[in-house]
């Protein structure tokens, strides 16, 4: 679990920086989105075969992220004795972050926001009608989040907001559970460094859409 | 004080239970927590009522029998000014007038016996799975002959004052027992006579965990900011790494 998910936040990473090629123009954006499609490792792998490559190993990744989580999820509902019928009545846990609370029901809302996103910008099956398969990438991205469909961008907020929140757990995990908590202060730079990347991750990924629905994509 | 206590009853595993209150109005601030219960015992019995079971034993914190979830924190942890029992924890972290709710420790693998006494022989089972050494027996061997680099030798100590309460399994939203599996694993593998049996040990003794019905850490740390002996989740870092380790190896397979 833990491996797979950084290997899931070693993606998040990768396409966020992609994104912030926006801000280049629309030249700049497109000619990487096409790198992505067919360049990649050119002429090592034929045109178009490493997405597809990359595809197989980010799907393998998250089955397994969610094939863990569904284990982890069944141990603690016998561990908990929930299916006995166990509950306090009064629960005092201070040490539990609002983050840890919210990674597995968290983690579903997730999972199905990204099935709506990859609906809606890979297979291209929901398009809202503002684009079609011939759009390029920067005219769907300017088409989606436009101030009049207001809507989408919130939908891609609570995206990010959970998306944010479950690596801000996750982060800090994921390296505990590979042992890397050796001390207090080893926590603590954990916890940091888990803050750090869930909040570069939900800035830079918010930038882009935020920019183009308050319109001031237009200048550049 | 006046002290209104809402106690778990429950007549055995099987029955239903419930929160039952109780008025005391003559505790003494300088009382234990359980000599609270005791008083409170003596009113039932002189009623003819039936008295609260709790388990408890040496009243001094060192033996880990004593243990209920006090305002929703194990050993009242959080009434409390220090890392304790429940038999540490003294009636003056309480004011006059107060409710206190008093719950058995709740999860999976520690069924109720009755009222506030919890079966944690699950406990039991992942020791006899690996919380040992096997040696020879014979004369003792000298001690410097085995030599023991003290700051090593401090986190044994630190991790062998585990009581083995269930403090941390309570506490735990996933009701896993990692902390105190963490803590037999650390003592015996900051030692050299751990060393032998050290990789076996970590993957029988979490497969024992497993196995008795404890959930999965999540890495939240409840458990270690209610364990009356400090024990810290360092130490499941521990147990992490030589689990990890003990994957590449043959050991135990």
């Amino acid at each position: 679990m833990a491996v797979t998910g950084l290997m899931l936040i070693c993606f998040l990473l990768m396409h966020m920086f992609g994104n912030l090629k926006v801000f280049i123009g629309p030249e700049a954006y497109n000619h990487y989105a096409e790198w992505l499609q067919r360049d990649i490792l050119y002429p090592l792998l034929p045109h178009g075969w490493f997405i597809w490559i990359f595809r197989a190993v980010m799907l393998a990744a998250l089955v397994l992220h969610i094939y863990c989580a569904a284990k982890v999820w069944a141990a603690s509902i016998r561990g908990r004795g929930s299916s006995q019928g166990l509950k306090y009545t009064r629960v005092n846990r201070p040490e539990r972050t609002l983050s840890s609370k919210l990674m597995r029901w968290g983690g579903i809302t997730l999972g199905a926001l990204l099935l709506f996103h990859l609906l809606m910008f890979t297979t291209k099956s929901i398009t809202f009608g503002v684009f079609d398969a011939e759009s390029t990438p920067y005219d769907m991205f300017r088409a989606s989040f436009d101030p009049q469909l207001w809507y989408i961008f919130v939908i891609y907020l609570v995206f990010m907001v959970a998306v944010c929140f479950h690596v801000r757990h996750g982060f800090y995990s994921a390296f505990t559970t590979l042992g890397a908590n050796v001390s207090p202060a080893a926590r603590g730079v954990l916890n940091a460094l888990a803050y750090f990347v869930a909040t570069l991750i939900f800035v830079g990924f918010i930038l882009p859409p935020a920019a183009s629905v308050l319109g001031l994509l237009e200048a550049i | 004080m006046r002290i209104t206590l809402r106690v778990w009853r429950q007549a055995d595993r099987n029955s239903p239970g419930g929160l039952k209150t109780y008025q005391l109005t003559d505790v003494d601030s300088s009382m234990s927590f359980l000599e609270m219960l005791d008083l409170l015992n003596e009113e039932l019995t002189a009623r003819d009522e039936e008295p609260v079971a709790f388990d408890n034993d040496c009243r001094e914190g060192i033996c880990g029998m004593c243990g209920i979830v006090i305002n929703g924190a194990p050993h009242g942890r959080y009434n409390s000014p220090v890392a304790t029992t429940t038999c540490q924890l003294h009636m003056r972290s309480f004011h006059d007038g107060d409710v206190i709710d008093i719950e058995p420790w709740k999860a999976g693998a520690f069924p109720v016996i009755k009222d506030l006494v919890v079966d944690r022989s699950a406990f039991d089972r992942i020791i006899q799975a690996g919380g040992y050494i096997s040696v020879n027996t014979g004369a003792a061997p000298e001690a410097h002959s085995t030599p023991a680099p003290k700051r090593q030798a401090d986190q044994a100590f630190d991790n062998a004052t585990c009581i083995g309460c269930g403090a941390c399994v309570a506490a735990c939203p996933n009701g896993a027992g990692m902390l105190f599996t963490a803590a037999k694993i650390t003592h015996l593998a900051r030692l050299p006579q751990g060393q032998p049996e050290r990789l076996r040990r970590v993957k029988a003794m979490v497969a024992a965990h497993d196995e008795a019905g404890f959930g999965g850490c999540t890495n939240i740390g409840e458990c270690a900011a209610v364990c009356p002996k400090s024990i810290p989740l360092a130490s499941i870092g521990q147990l992490n790494r030589d689990l990890i380790h003990s994957l590449f190896t043959g050991e135990g397979k």
